[in-house]
């Protein structure tokens, strides 16, 4: 620094910046913490080796459990030296050690120690340490000194206690329980932060019990709360509550929301701000409610601070798209931030804007958006493109400037993901608006003209393929869709291909032109795009004729696939070259919703031993394997569908047993998994009875039995029945498990050669109409539903009767009749009366089933359903509504 | 545990993104390399806005970073998604003081080195495993700078120049108020 004579340009490498730690290196510092072993210990110097250690360690670099073990075993040394700001690193470094077990004991006598020192700093710090590096078993013998820190008359030492009881909470919860006394006595400190960390903790001891936290809230929102921090968590609380009591207080006034609002007029902003979000955030909030949170967030809007803005404008957008009214006030000073250097702000007011503007104020609106997007940064412009899709579908009669706006931004530079994000918009709005659709397939065709990627290259001419030919005037798309056959990669020229060749099976005109161009094709030099030009040919008659193209062929051309691509892909996997072709109708139709089910249960891992382990994988494949190789059941056929596991017996009983039904096309198997949870017992001969007296249409056909069920690895014995071909039949079943037990001596694991014939009762089992339904999904349920026609569509409507909320009902009947949900509509938003839902499936017998049901809240509870059922089959239809009626 | 306001991280780094001090409170950055391109990330994000007379903020992978820079140093602080953005902005503001009075009033990079001990004590009483110690910048630097004066230790036991060093930042300090 001290040489003003070295010139700036010439060397940059001499004018490195002065640091104390350049060129330091970790063994010289290993090295260095020998110092921590002197005998005549100089606090300063070992100071500066722990900072130099903490620097390394922050820099990233990893030390070895050597390496580590040696630090640390020296830096135990320096609880001999009486220095204070030494002991303070000593503190910090230990805890970024993290050592083990063993090594904890050699620091736990001097920490213990500290943690009774007259000293604060040491009481404080001491306590910090030891309880993030301790296990449970240390805990019992520090508890009374943390007990009584907890009351400390020093903030610092009561709040190091408190923090460290939140932390270890997690761990050693009842322990941490015992100490509510000195904690309650902690929330009425006069110490702002030892208030806030007293009241963390005496939440988390009680949020399991929802009486003591209403209590807890209701006392202390009339009391008086000092720190900021501390009736922010209370706010917090307090909206738990409400949450919680809101399903049984059914009218009148919210409990808890005159605290919400006497918190608007709390002095600290952050108070003012949690309690404006927390009302915003009311279930089923009233505008009457609302009004005083708008107010304070409006004021915010105009605040010098960026983040008070932030907050404000964040918060005010989430309420822009349950109640853009509310938010209209507003609209003034959202505005003015539309030009604010925090772009994530102007973003925000944006889209807020867009949220709440009406039909007049659009084309202002999108002359300041054009000015803006040119400044901000990708991730912002796809938000603005997602609000302005949205304006669009609100208001179709706008849709000319809006549509010219993505117009624009698409032609303007960006990166793939605002690239899809714009050309995705274009597409939903072609799709919703019909006067939208030749400007916007104009737009697309000049975006593919000049497109960088291709993947959206592809997209559109798919897209292009199924849209262009309804339109007026085909032949105008003809030239873009050629063009690409040109200029473009293998990938875009096969799509390309596919397009052209739709346009020809469509439009009979255009018959003669595209069999032209599609004969050019067969001279490319990608072996796929000639395959599809000679297949198109062929298959559309390309010997010239102009013949009208055939039903079947378009399906089997253009047609589109009703098998899970994932299905598909396992089967081709799992097919061996052989003298059977592959055949496309035996891929399973299910969708595989099991992976899903899987990701969410780990929180329910099954405890000790009485939890059944996992049965045999449950996939379709799996379960056709299984009993393709089970002689009995060969002929049965091909496997409609297995249904999931249902437990016939409690959780930890002595025997587990679970129950999958197999569906065919006149039989039903029962693949009962069982497992044998007592490890003094062997059983064999393992059969189910089943009683189908109460299931006329069944007759049992052949049973399985298990040969032999050892302890804890399981097993599985079938049972086989008759019913009428086709039909739905349905039954209730009792089953008794059925076995000779044998006694195992546990020491050698022996079995008794002699048995005794017990019996064991399971419950009872079902065979219901959603059994006979596959979970079948389409892409694009209103094509679906428009191209299955209202030949036998069976409308009705149905009065649900009282139920918990909307959602619940829509669940219920997605459950009855075992479809699957398409497009999201399984998803009931909060507070909303009406919901239309629309399920997919196969009907047994290959018949395809579309339902679209749409619920409404009659009264405060009580729901009421339309049921509008399309299929194939009018049986089918009137069978759908059966199932309702009946279920 | 998931009502109580937390801290993700807090980050000093110099002017061109590279660490000075760095505290993780969350799993959500498993490795190193994680940690360093998140840095990065913020770094990119934040260095072209003047986040000098106010703290600035922003949001992004779902997170939101409050962030004021000073000189050659910038502060940021980090929380989850639905965090109460004032609450993130009272911490940076606690440990941007803080350092400023640790540094008394020479807040630059190599400032920061020399006193790297101090800042890494300053982090250590600000957040304590993400949860809020202490946001008064004030009572921040006096528990971190009540170095070197053991009440416990006779002040025999002090050297004059530790003793002469205690009195110098006592008036400075006392200059700066």
């Amino acid at each position: 620094m001290a040489q003003p004579l070295v010139k700036k340009d010439d060397d940059r490498d001499e004018e490195v910046e002065y640091s104390p730690f350049f060129g330091i290196e970790k063994g010289a510092v290993l090295q260095e913490a020998r110092v921590f072993n002197d005998p005549q210990l100089d606090p300063q110097r070992c100071s500066q080796v722990i900072t130099k250690l903490l620097y390394l360690l922050n820099q990233g670099e990893a030390f070895t459990k050597v390496e580590a073990t040696e630090v640390f075993f020296s830096v135990t040394k320096l609880f001999q030296s009486k220095d204070l700001g030494l002991r303070r690193m000593v503190y910090v470094m230990i805890k970024e050690l993290s050592p083990s077990a063993d090594e904890v004991i050699m620091v736990t006598s001097s920490l213990m120690k500290d943690m009774t020192s007259k000293t604060d700093m040491y009481r404080a710090n001491a306590i910090r340490v030891l309880c993030r590096i301790t296990d449970g078993t240390l805990l019992t013998q520090i508890e009374r000194y943390l007990k009584q820190a907890i009351v400390d008359k020093n903030p610092v030492v009561s709040s190091a206690a408190l923090v460290s009881g939140i932390h270890l909470l997690q761990t050693n919860p009842e322990i941490v329980k015992r100490w509510s006394n000195e904690v309650q006595e902690a929330v009425q400190s006069r110490a702002a932060l030892v208030q806030f960390h007293a009241l963390a903790l005496l939440h988390q001891i009680r949020q399991n019990d929802r009486l003591a936290v209403n209590k807890l809230v209701s006392s202390l929102t009339r009391g008086s709360v000092r720190s900021p921090l501390a009736q922010c968590l209370l706010i917090r609380y307090t909206s738990q509550v409400i949450r919680e009591s809101a399903n049984n207080t059914q009218t009148g006034d919210r409990p808890f929301y005159d605290f919400l609002e006497g918190c608007l007029r709390h002095k600290a902003e952050m108070v003012i701000f949690e309690a404006a979000r927390a009302i915003t955030e009311l279930n089923g909030v009233t505008s009457r409610e609302l009004t005083p949170a708008i107010t304070v967030l409006q004021l915010f809007l105009s605040s010098s601070k960026p983040v008070l803005r932030f907050a404000a404008v964040r918060t005010l957008n989430k309420v822009a798209m349950t109640h853009p009214t509310a938010v209209t006030n507003c609209n003034i000073d959202m505005e003015s931030l539309i030009s604010d250097q925090n772009r994530s702000i102007a973003t925000l007011a944006i889209t807020t804007l867009l949220k709440t503007g009406n039909e007049s104020s659009v084309d202002r609106l999108m002359k300041q958006i054009t000015n803006f997007m040119s400044d901000i940064a990708d991730e912002f412009k796809i938000v603005v493109v997602e609000a302005i899709r949205s304006l669009c579908l609100k208001f179709p009669l706008k849709h000319r400037s809006l549509m010219n706006f993505l117009s624009n931004i698409l032609r303007e530079e960006g990166g793939f993901e605002y690239k899809k994000a714009i050309v995705d918009s274009i597409v939903i709005l072609i799709r919703d608006i019909p006067e939208a659709k030749e400007t916007g397939l104009l737009h697309l065709c000049e975006f593919i003209e000049d497109c960088e990627f291709t993947y959206l290259s592809t997209q559109i001419l798919h897209f292009l393929g199924i849209e262009g030919p309804k339109t007026s005037d085909p032949s105008k798309y003809i030239r873009y869709i050629y063009n690409r056959v040109h200029l473009e990669n293998a990938t875009v020229r096969a799509g390309a291909v596919s397009t052209l060749a739709k346009f020809g099976a469509m439009v009979d005109g255009l018959k003669p032109r595209i069999f032209v161009l599609l004969r050019r094709c067969l001279f490319d030099t990608d072996d796929e795009v000639r395959d599809r030009a000679t297949l198109y040919l062929n298959t559309l008659g390309g010997d010239g004729a102009v013949v009208e193209t055939g039903a079947d062929v378009k399906e089997f051309l253009f047609g589109s696939l009703d098998i899970p691509l994932v299905n598909l892909e396992n089967s081709l996997k799992n097919y061996e070259p052989s003298e059977k072709p592959f055949d496309i109708n035996f891929v399973p139709k299910e969708v595989k919703t099991q992976p899903l089910a899987e990701k969410k249960a780990p929180g329910k891992k099954p405890t000790g031993l009485g939890a059944p382990p996992p049965g045999p994988p449950s996939t379709v494949d799996a379960y056709e394997k299984l009993l393709s190789s089970i002689p009995e059941f060969s002929n049965f056929g091909k496997l409609f569908k297995s249904s999931a596991p249902v437990e016939l017996t409690e959780a930890e009983t002595e025997y587990a047993v679970n129950v999958v039904k197999h569906i065919f096309d006149s039989h039903v198997v029962f693949q009962y998994n069982c497992t044998n949870t007592i490890p003094e017992q062997l059983l064999e001969n393992v059969t189910v009875l089943v009683d189908g007296s109460e299931a006329e249409e069944f007759s049992e056909v052949a049973s399985k039995p298990l040969r032999s069920l050892p302890y804890d690895s399981p097993g599985q014995t079938f049972v086989a029945f008759e019913k009428p071909e086709g039909v739905p039949a349905v039954g209730k079943f009792s089953n008794m498990l059925r076995f000779i037990v044998k006694e195992v001596d546990p020491s050698t694991g022996e079995a008794e050669d002699d048995g005794v014939e017990d019996e064991y009762q399971l419950e009872d089992l079902e065979v219901v109409a959603a059994d006979y339904i596959l979970k079948v999904g389409v892409s694009n349920f209103r094509n679906a539903w428009e191209s299955m026609g209202a030949d036998f569509e069976r409308v009705d409507e149905y009065g649900l009767g009282p139920r918990d909320s909307l959602a619940e009902a829509v669940n219920a009947v997605i459950d009855l009749l075992g479809m699957q949900p398409c497009e999201g509509t399984e998803v009931v938003s909060p507070n909303s009366r009406s919901h239309t839902c629309l399920l997919s499936g196969v009907y047994i017998g290959n018949v395809k089933v579309l339902v679209r049901l749409q619920f409404g809240l009659d009264g405060p509870k009580d729901v009421a359903m339309k049921l509008a059922v399309r299929s194939e089959d009018e049986t089918v239809s009137d069978a759908i509504h059966e199932i309702v009626a009946s279920g | 545990m998931e009502l109580c306001p937390l801290i993700k991280n807090i980050l000093l780094l110099d002017s061109e993104g590279k660490r000075i001090a760095v505290k993780y409170y969350s799993d959500d950055w498993p490795t190193n390399s994680a940690k360093e391109a998140f840095e990065k990330a913020v770094f990119a994000k934040t260095q072209k806005t003047n986040a000098r007379t106010e703290a600035e903020i922003t949001m992004f992978d779902n997170y939101i970073v409050v962030y004021k820079f000073v000189q050659d140093l910038h502060f940021f602080v980090t929380g989850g998604e639905n965090e109460n953005e004032i609450i993130l902005a009272t911490v940076l503001q606690g440990f941007f003081d803080a350092v400023g009075l640790l540094l008394r009033g020479n807040e630059d990079k190599k400032e920061a080195l020399e006193n790297l001990d101090l800042i890494l004590l300053c982090l250590d009483e600000i957040v304590d495993g993400g949860v809020i110690l202490e946001t008064d910048a004030n009572v921040i630097a006096g528990k971190v700078d009540s170095h070197s004066m053991d009440a416990g230790a006779p002040l025999s036991e002090q050297t004059i120049t530790q003793a002469l060093a205690t009195a110098r930042e006592h008036l400075a300090r006392s200059l700066l108020q």
